[in-house]
């Protein structure tokens, strides 16, 4: 709690607004000059041009953190005893190797790279919510910093980045395996079919309307149920975090709450970056097969 | 009179949430164990099918837990 007296709901808000840069718009005290929200509708005035800081620093520092821990497995994996490190990334490796065997029937070798660096790079920014809520926060206001947000998964910016990144792959290969008329024919041919010219001819609207669903609802339906279900979990850590000003009898209540939530929810970020992996490799799998 | 309908949607939200989850986890949590009963070596290729099915169906519900406690809460407490 880094302002000193304020009500529940402005601790929630508090703790759910996001480091955003931007410049300031017409009619603020500071209009035009770039600089730091104060609130959160400073945030939202920013409009388009505006960075959140916070998840872009945790985001890009974790995914660095996961590039040089593995690299350093890698470098110094030995064929003898391996310790401890290498045991675990070998052991992470063979799973994603698996998962990848088990739906890609492709031949394509950016696929496992990717499955692993999007289910380690997720989970490790899941971990981050595990972290008790007020400790980063409270650092950072002594430092002078109002906001904080340390799980980038819970800002949909984020996740809607990793979600049409994969998109853009998905659209990259199937023009590329299927040729742009294998696309089409596949976006206007499907699900209903007729031998009759002109019944096929009235079915493509609707075929291209039920397809073009689907195609767009992958990406949307991938980043809003991560960034939902870390909201969710956010969320209640803040509510239960809030039980710690009622008292000794309700702050120890929190705490054992507290407890076991975040041993519930090491199942849910797991889980959730595990589905977020399996789904990419599906939906690239459907992308590569060659239409039949 | 604002306040107790913002209540209210919350509610509704929890409770239907729960509501779908539960039919949803029951039916698939009731497959996996007529199909781990009926074939028992195929139990770890269905476990991890099973949680990644439940990931999906728990996701919604989840979320909906998440937007009730940030309607009652925040919304309705600012």
């Amino acid at each position: 709690m880094s302002a000193a007296p304020e009500t529940s709901a402005e601790y929630i808000k508090h703790h759910l607004t996001n480091l955003t840069f931007g410049q300031f718009p017409e009619g603020h005290e500071h209009a035009g000059h770039w600089g730091f929200a104060h609130s959160m509708q400073d945030a939202a005035s920013f409009g388009f041009w505006s960075i959140n800081v916070d998840s872009m620093l945790f985001s890009i520092g974790l995914g660095l953190l996961f590039v040089w821990m593995f690299r350093k497995a890698a470098k110094t994996a030995t064929a003898g005893v391996p310790g401890g490190w290498q045991n675990f990334v070998e052991w992470v490796i063979e799973f994603i190797d698996d998962s990848v065997r088990g739906s890609f029937s492709g031949k394509n070798m950016l696929v496992a790279p990717l499955a692993l660096t999007i289910f380690m790079w997720i989970f490790f920014m899941n971990l981050m919510d595990l972290i008790p809520v007020d400790w980063l926060p409270v650092v950072a206001g002594v430092a002078g910093v109002g906001h904080l947000k340390i799980v980038p998964s819970t800002d949909p910016n984020i996740t809607f980045g990793l979600s049409l990144s994969v998109f853009a792959l998905v659209l990259y290969y199937s023009f590329k395996i299927k040729g742009p008329g294998g696309f089409a024919a596949e976006l206007t041919l499907t699900p209903f079919q007729s031998q009759n010219k002109l019944v096929q001819l009235l079915f493509i609207p609707i075929n291209l309307l039920l397809e073009g669903v689907t195609l767009i609802s992958k990406p949307v339906s991938l980043s809003l149920r991560l960034f939902g279900n870390m909201y969710a979990g956010e969320m209640i850590f803040i509510l239960i975090a809030l039980m710690y000003g009622g008292g000794v009898v309700l702050g120890a209540f929190g705490g054992l709450l507290q407890l076991g939530w975040a041993i519930f929810h090491i199942l849910i970020i797991t889980l959730q970056a595990f589905i977020f992996m399996v789904l990419t490799i599906v939906y690239l799998d459907m992308a590569s097969q060659a239409h039949h | 009179m604002e306040n107790a309908l913002l209540y209210i949607a919350g509610g509704l939200m929890m409770g239907l949430g729960a509501l779908g989850a539960a039919v949803g986890i029951g039916i698939l949590g009731g497959r996996f164990l007529e199909g781990a009963a009926r074939q028992p070596e195929l139990i770890p290729m269905l476990r991890t099918q099973f949680f990644i099915v439940m990931g999906l169906v728990d996701a919604v519900p989840m979320i909906a837990v998440g937007l009730a406690m940030y309607v009652m809460f925040a919304v309705v407490g600012g």
